[in-house]
């Protein structure tokens, strides 16, 4: 299977191409049901904010395979403003928008391992994998 | 340009008219045109009505730029053209090749006229073959904007489609969503709903999300938004059709539903809908 996939995020149909994208990649590493759907709305939270927040960026989707273990990254890059505060910005209903705040927490409560680094004025990078 | 500052393609254009419109029409006739798309006699008009005018705008001199007035003529025909053959279902090539396959017998003819003087030959075929790209580019812009606006119709046509909110029972309305959630739909589903209840005074209306593949944080807000809004309007809302995942999704989210009414299935929504306007299903002896 292919290995890996950018896709670039610059609208919201974008974040409907991510979702189908990393979906697909999630069937074809035989993910559960219930992991395909966690990796997919992380995938649409993080591309979402990607878009809003970072003003667009792309997305990296690998399939990662170590042995027996199989897995799934995710890395959302943009050149936005960058988030200033990360703690509070994972804080459960802390939006600058007008969302419910849940987003970014709730992403890092769906995957199993979640990485941010962000600079003011440079722009973010997450990365998320769900293994299965 | 030729020599003497002047094409001479004009002249050729129109001293050979009839002999060029036999040899391009040959020449298209050999490379197979779409017998089930398009009538002989109407390539046969097509051709001629291009050459005609062809012949006209290139007359004024222009060779360089389709995009003047004198050109303006040649444009719309390309583009009626171009239309009707990308309503047809013909591909970006076949299209192109209406203006393309110009080329052989234009140059077949300044070969015949030309012939002696090389440089000449040289400079008309040149400026001949660029005239003729951008026409042909020219159906290639059109098919693809032709295309745009079918797809740019389809999306409008989705997103009314995609809404209905439909009457069960006396009071009770359902509304089935069907793909993404996004803001434009919640829009216009929050409308068509509302409408609905005043139109129908119904007290219950259930949203079934069956169809929703993914329900991350923006799709929940948009379903309160919905419930908040039909409350306030006096309607009580259900949500249906959570599956599993959805609902395990949902928690690890975070996202707090716990003051709507939900149901696994819209069977099981539409009975208690039913409850709670104060009817009872009762079974009697089977007729079948």
């Amino acid at each position: 299977m292919q290995k890996n996939e950018i896709i670039s995020i610059n609208s919201s149909s974008d974040v409907v191409l991510v979702r189908q994208a990393v979906r697909q990649f999630a069937v074809e590493l035989a993910f559960s049901l219930i992991n395909q759907t966690k990796i997919v709305t992380g995938a649409s939270e993080l591309a979402r904010n990607t878009l809003e927040h970072g003003g667009g960026g792309t997305v990296n989707i690998e399939a990662l395979d170590r042995g027996t273990r199989r897995g799934l990254r995710l890395t959302f890059e943009d050149s936005g403003p960058g988030i200033p505060d990360i703690e509070l910005a994972l804080k459960d209903g802390f939006t600058t928008g007008n969302g419910l705040g849940m987003g970014l927490s709730g992403t890092k409560r769906l995957v199993n391992e979640f990485e941010i680094v962000s600079r003011v004025g440079e722009g973010t990078r997450i990365t998320i994998t769900k293994w299965k | 340009m030729s020599l003497n500052g002047q094409s001479k393609i004009p002249q050729i254009l129109k001293n050979h008219e009839a002999e060029v419109l036999a040899d391009w029409l040959g020449e298209q006739m050999a490379a197979g045109i779409r017998k089930d798309l398009l009538k002989e006699i109407e390539l046969r008009e097509e051709c001629r009505e291009f050459l005609e005018l062809f012949t006209d705008a290139i007359q004024q001199g222009n060779l360089t730029n389709i995009q003047s007035t004198e050109w303006r003529s040649v444009r719309e025909m390309l583009t009626s053209v171009s239309r009707t053959r990308t309503q047809k279902g013909f591909t970006p090539t076949e299209t192109a090749n209406f203006v393309f396959s110009f080329k052989q017998p234009l140059f077949k003819r300044l070969r015949q006229e030309l012939g002696q003087n090389g440089e000449a030959l040289v400079e008309e075929i040149l400026s001949a073959s660029n005239l003729i790209d951008k026409l042909g580019l020219w159906t290639t812009e059109i098919y693809q904007k032709t295309r745009e606006e079918v797809i740019l119709r389809q999306q409008e046509e989705l997103m009314e489609l995609s809404t209905p909110v439909v009457k069960l029972w006396e009071g009770i309305l359902a509304l089935p969503i069907i793909g993404t959630l996004d803001s434009a739909r919640t829009q216009i589903m929050m409308e068509s709903l509302l409408e609905m209840i005043v139109q129908t005074g119904s007290q219950v209306a259930i949203i079934d999300i069956t169809g929703v593949p993914t329900v991350d944080t923006l799709t929940a807000q948009h379903l309160l938004k919905t419930v908040t809004a039909a409350r306030l309007m006096g309607a009580d809302c259900i949500i249906s059709g959570i599956r599993p995942q959805i609902a395990q999704t949902i928690v690890y989210l975070g996202v707090d539903l716990a003051d709507i009414t939900t149901k696994a299935s819209l069977a099981d929504a539409f009975v208690l809908a039913l409850k709670r306007s104060g009817f009872a299903i009762a079974r009697s002896k089977p007729t079948i």
